[in-house]
C-alpha cells in the first residue's frame, strides 16, 4: 500500500539524489517527472481530506514522541498543493531557462528536490521539534539555491539570507526548549490543550521567540533586509521558487502555532502589532517597489508587500467572533496560494525578458510588447492577481479578509488593504507603462524557446482561474 | 535550573555576537554559541527531580547534526566570498546596476 504522505516527502529526496549523480540534462527529465508524480500525491490527499478524513503516518512504525508521525488536514493539503502546482511549471521553465543560460545549473536540480522534500515534510510534520529540523532544512536548501550562481553579489546575499534564518530558527528552538521544559511534550495534538489562559511566562516568551523568529524568516517588515538582495539576485527559476513557496513555509508554521497552541496566551494587542507590521509592510514594500529601476528587484520588493497581506490575518483571528476568524482564515490561505502562483509567474516572465534583451531595467521595456506578447501578458496578468481585481485569487483573498475585517469591528486594517491595492497598481502600471512603449530601446531580442514563455503563462493563468474554483479550495481548508 | 539559566545567557550573547560582529568568522562562531544555548536550555530543562530524560537529549543530538551542516555551509560560502572579493566581511552595498 502507498502511502501518498510518506512519498510527497521521499520522491523529491530519491529524485535529487539521481539528478545529482546523472547530471543537469537527464536529471532534470527525472525531476520533471519526480514532480509530476508528486502533484498526483498531494491532488489524492487534498480529495481524501476534503472528503473529510484528515491522514496519519507514523514513520516507520515508531509511534511519537521518539518517532515521527506526519498528519495532513485541509492547511497542510492546500500548501502541498501549491507547493506541487508551482513547481511543475517552474520546473518545465527551468530546463529550457538553464539550457539557454546555464551558469547555476550544476546543483539546481539536487537542491530543488531536498527543498521540495524539506517542504512538504514541514507541511506534514506534527510535532514542534520535528517542524524546526524541517524548517532549518528549507533554509539550507534555499541558501544553496541562492548561492548557485556563484558571483560575488548572489554569494554574499545568500551569506545574508543564512544568517538570518539561522537566527531565525534558532530563536524558535529555544521556544521549542521552553515548551518542552514546561510542558514536556512537543506534539502538537498534545500540546494544544495544555497551553491556556493562566500560561507560565516561559510559555509567552517561548510564544514570543517562536512568532519573532518565524516573522524573521517570512521577512516581515522591519525584518525584510535579507530578502530584496537573495530573492532579486538569484536565477530566475530560483527567485520565482523562493518567493513563491519558501516564504510560504515559515507563514504556514505561525498560523498553524498560533491556531493550535497560542492563541489562547496570546494577548489582543500582540495581534494587533502583527496586524501593524503587515500594514507597514505593505506600504514600505510597494514604494520601494515603485523605487526600483530593475524589474526583478521591483517584483522582489512586491512580495514584501504581498507579505504583509498575510500577516493581517493575526488581528482579524485573535479573539474575535467565529465567523470573522474563519473568513480570515480562507482570506490568508486564498492569498498564499494566489501570491504564490503569481509570483512565480512574475519571476518568470522577468526571466524570458532578461533572457531576451540582456538586461531586466524598467525604464528600458519599451518593445517588448511586440516582441514577447505572451511575457508581457503573463506580467499583467499575475498583475491583475496582486492588485486584487476580480475574478483573479488575489481579489477573493482580499474580499474574504475585508469581510473578516468587517466582521470583526476592525474598519481600519480595511483603509490598509485598500491603499494597498491602489500602491500596488502604481507599481503593476510603471512596468507595463514602459512595456506599451513602442520605441524599440533594447539593442537585440533573442528569440526564445516557447518552453521557457508557456509555463510563466500558465501559472499566471492559474493564479486567475483558483479565484472561479475557490469554493473547491476552500472545501479542502474547512475539513476537519 | 542552571544549565538553562546559562543556556539563555549564551542564547543572547550569540544572538548579539551575531548581529555585533561584522568579521564572518566570528558570526559563525556567534551562531554556534546561540545554538548550543538552545541545547542546553533544551537539556536543561529536560531533567526533572534528578531524572533524566532521553527525548531531549535525541532532540539534542539532531539539532546537533542540523547545526554542523549550517556550520559548513556558512563556512564554504564565507570562503567563497574570501575567493570572489579578498574580504571575510560582507561587501558594502554598492549601487544596484
Amino acid at each position: 500500500m502507498i502511502d501518498p504522505l510518506a512519498w510527497l516527502i521521499l520522491l523529491p529526496l530519491t529524485w535529487a539524489a539521481i539528478a545529482f549523480l546523472l547530471g543537469p540534462t537527464r536529471g532534470g527529465r527525472i525531476a520533471q517527472a519526480g514532480i509530476a508524480l508528486q502533484l498526483v500525491l498531494a491532488l489524492w490527499i487534498a480529495t481524501e481530506v476534503a472528503g473529510g478524513s484528515s491522514r496519519q503516518h507514523a514513520a516507520g512504525g515508531w509511534r511519537a514522541p521518539l518517532g515521527i508521525e506526519l498528519l495532513a488536514d485541509g492547511l497542510s493539503a492546500i500548501m502541498l498543493l501549491l507547493a506541487q502546482a508551482v513547481a511543475l511549471p517552474l520546473a518545465l521553465y527551468a530546463r529550457a531557462y538553464f539550457t539557454d543560460h546555464p551558469a547555476g545549473i550544476r546543483h539546481f536540480w539536487p537542491l530543488a528536490g531536498f527543498l521540495l522534500a524539506a517542504m512538504n515534510a514541514l507541511f506534514l510534520s506534527a510535532d514542534v521539534f520535528n517542524l524546526y529540523v524541517t524548517l532549518e532544512l528549507v533554509g539550507l536548501a534555499a541558501v544553496g539555491l541562492v548561492a548557485s550562481d556563484s558571483t560575488a553579489k548572489s554569494v554574499a546575499a545568500a551569506l545574508r539570507y543564512l544568517f538570518a534564518t539561522l537566527v531565525g530558527s534558532g530563536a524558535y528552538l529555544l521556544g521549542v526548549a521552553l515548551l518542552y521544559g514546561t510542558y514536556g511534550t512537543v506534539s502538537l495534538s498534545e500540546l494544544a490543550p495544555l497551553v491556556e489562559d493562566a500560561a507560565p511566562y516561559a510559555t509567552l516568551l517561548a510564544a514570543g521567540l517562536m512568532v519573532a523568529g518565524l516573522m524573521l524568516k517570512t521577512a516581515l517588515f522591519p525584518f525584510h533586509f535579507w530578502l530584496p538582495p537573495a530573492h532579486g539576485g538569484a536565477p530566475s527559476p530560483v527567485s520565482a521558487l523562493l518567493s513563491a513557496l519558501v516564504i510560504k513555509a515559515s507563514f504556514y508554521l505561525v498560523v498553524r502555532l498560533w491556531l493550535g497552541l497560542l492563541m489562547p496566551v496570546a494577548p489582543p494587542a500582540a495581534a494587533q502589532l502583527v496586524g501593524m507590521l503587515g500594514t507597514a509592510a505593505i506600504v514600505w514594500g510597494s514604494v520601494m517597489a515603485l523605487r526600483q529601476p530593475r524589474l526583478k528587484m521591483l517584483i522582489a520588493y512586491s512580495t514584501v508587500a504581498q507579505i504583509g497581506y498575510l500577516f493581517l490575518f493575526f488581528p482579524l483571528a485573535t479573539h474575535t467572533a467565529p465567523d470573522a476568524a474563519q473568513s480570515a482564515l480562507q482570506g490568508a490561505a486564498m492569498q498564499a496560494v494566489s501570491h504564490g502562483l503569481a509570483k512565480a509567474a512574475m519571476f518568470g516572465a522577468a526571466g524570458v525578458v532578461i533572457l531576451s534583451t540582456g538586461h531586466d531595467q524598467v525604464a528600458r521595456l519599451g518593445g517588448i510588447t511586440s516582441r514577447l506578447p505572451l511575457t508581457v501578458f503573463t506580467l499583467a496578468l499575475s498583475g491583475v492577481t496582486l492588485m486584487g481585481l476580480p475574478p483573479s485569487g488575489g481579489f477573493i483573498a482580499k474580499w474574504l479578509l475585508i469581510d473578516g475585517a468587517i466582521s470583526s469591528g476592525q474598519w481600519w486594517w480595511v483603509i490598509a488593504m485598500i491603499a494597498g491595492g491602489l500602491l500596488t497598481a502604481a507599481y503593476v502600471f510603471k512596468i507595463l507603462r514602459h512595456a506599451f512603449l513602442e520605441k524599440e530601446q533594447s539593442a537585440t531580442f533573442r528569440r526564445l524557446p516557447r518552453m521557457l514563455e508557456w509555463p510563466a503563462f500558465a501559472l499566471a493563468l492559474a493564479s486567475l482561474a483558483i479565484g472561479l474554483r475557490a469554493s473547491d479550495l476552500l472545501r479542502v481548508l474547512g475539513a476537519p | 535550573m542552571l544549565f538553562a539559566l546559562t543556556g539563555i545567557v549564551l542564547f543572547a550573547g550569540g544572538i548579539a555576537g551575531m548581529i555585533l560582529q561584522s568579521h564572518l568568522l566570528r558570526k559563525i562562531m556567534a551562531f554556534n554559541i546561540f545554538g548550543s544555548g538552545a541545547f542546553l536550555v533544551l537539556v536543561g530543562l529536560g531533567q526533572r527531580d534528578g531524572q533524566i530524560d532521553p527525548v531531549p537529549q535525541a532532540m539534542v543530538l539532531t539539532g546537533i547534526v542540523v547545526s554542523v551542516a549550517a556550520t559548513a555551509l556558512a563556512l564554504a560560502l564565507a570562503r567563497r566570498l574570501l575567493n570572489l572579493t579578498g574580504e571575510m566581511r560582507f561587501p558594502r552595498e554598492g549601487p544596484d546596476d
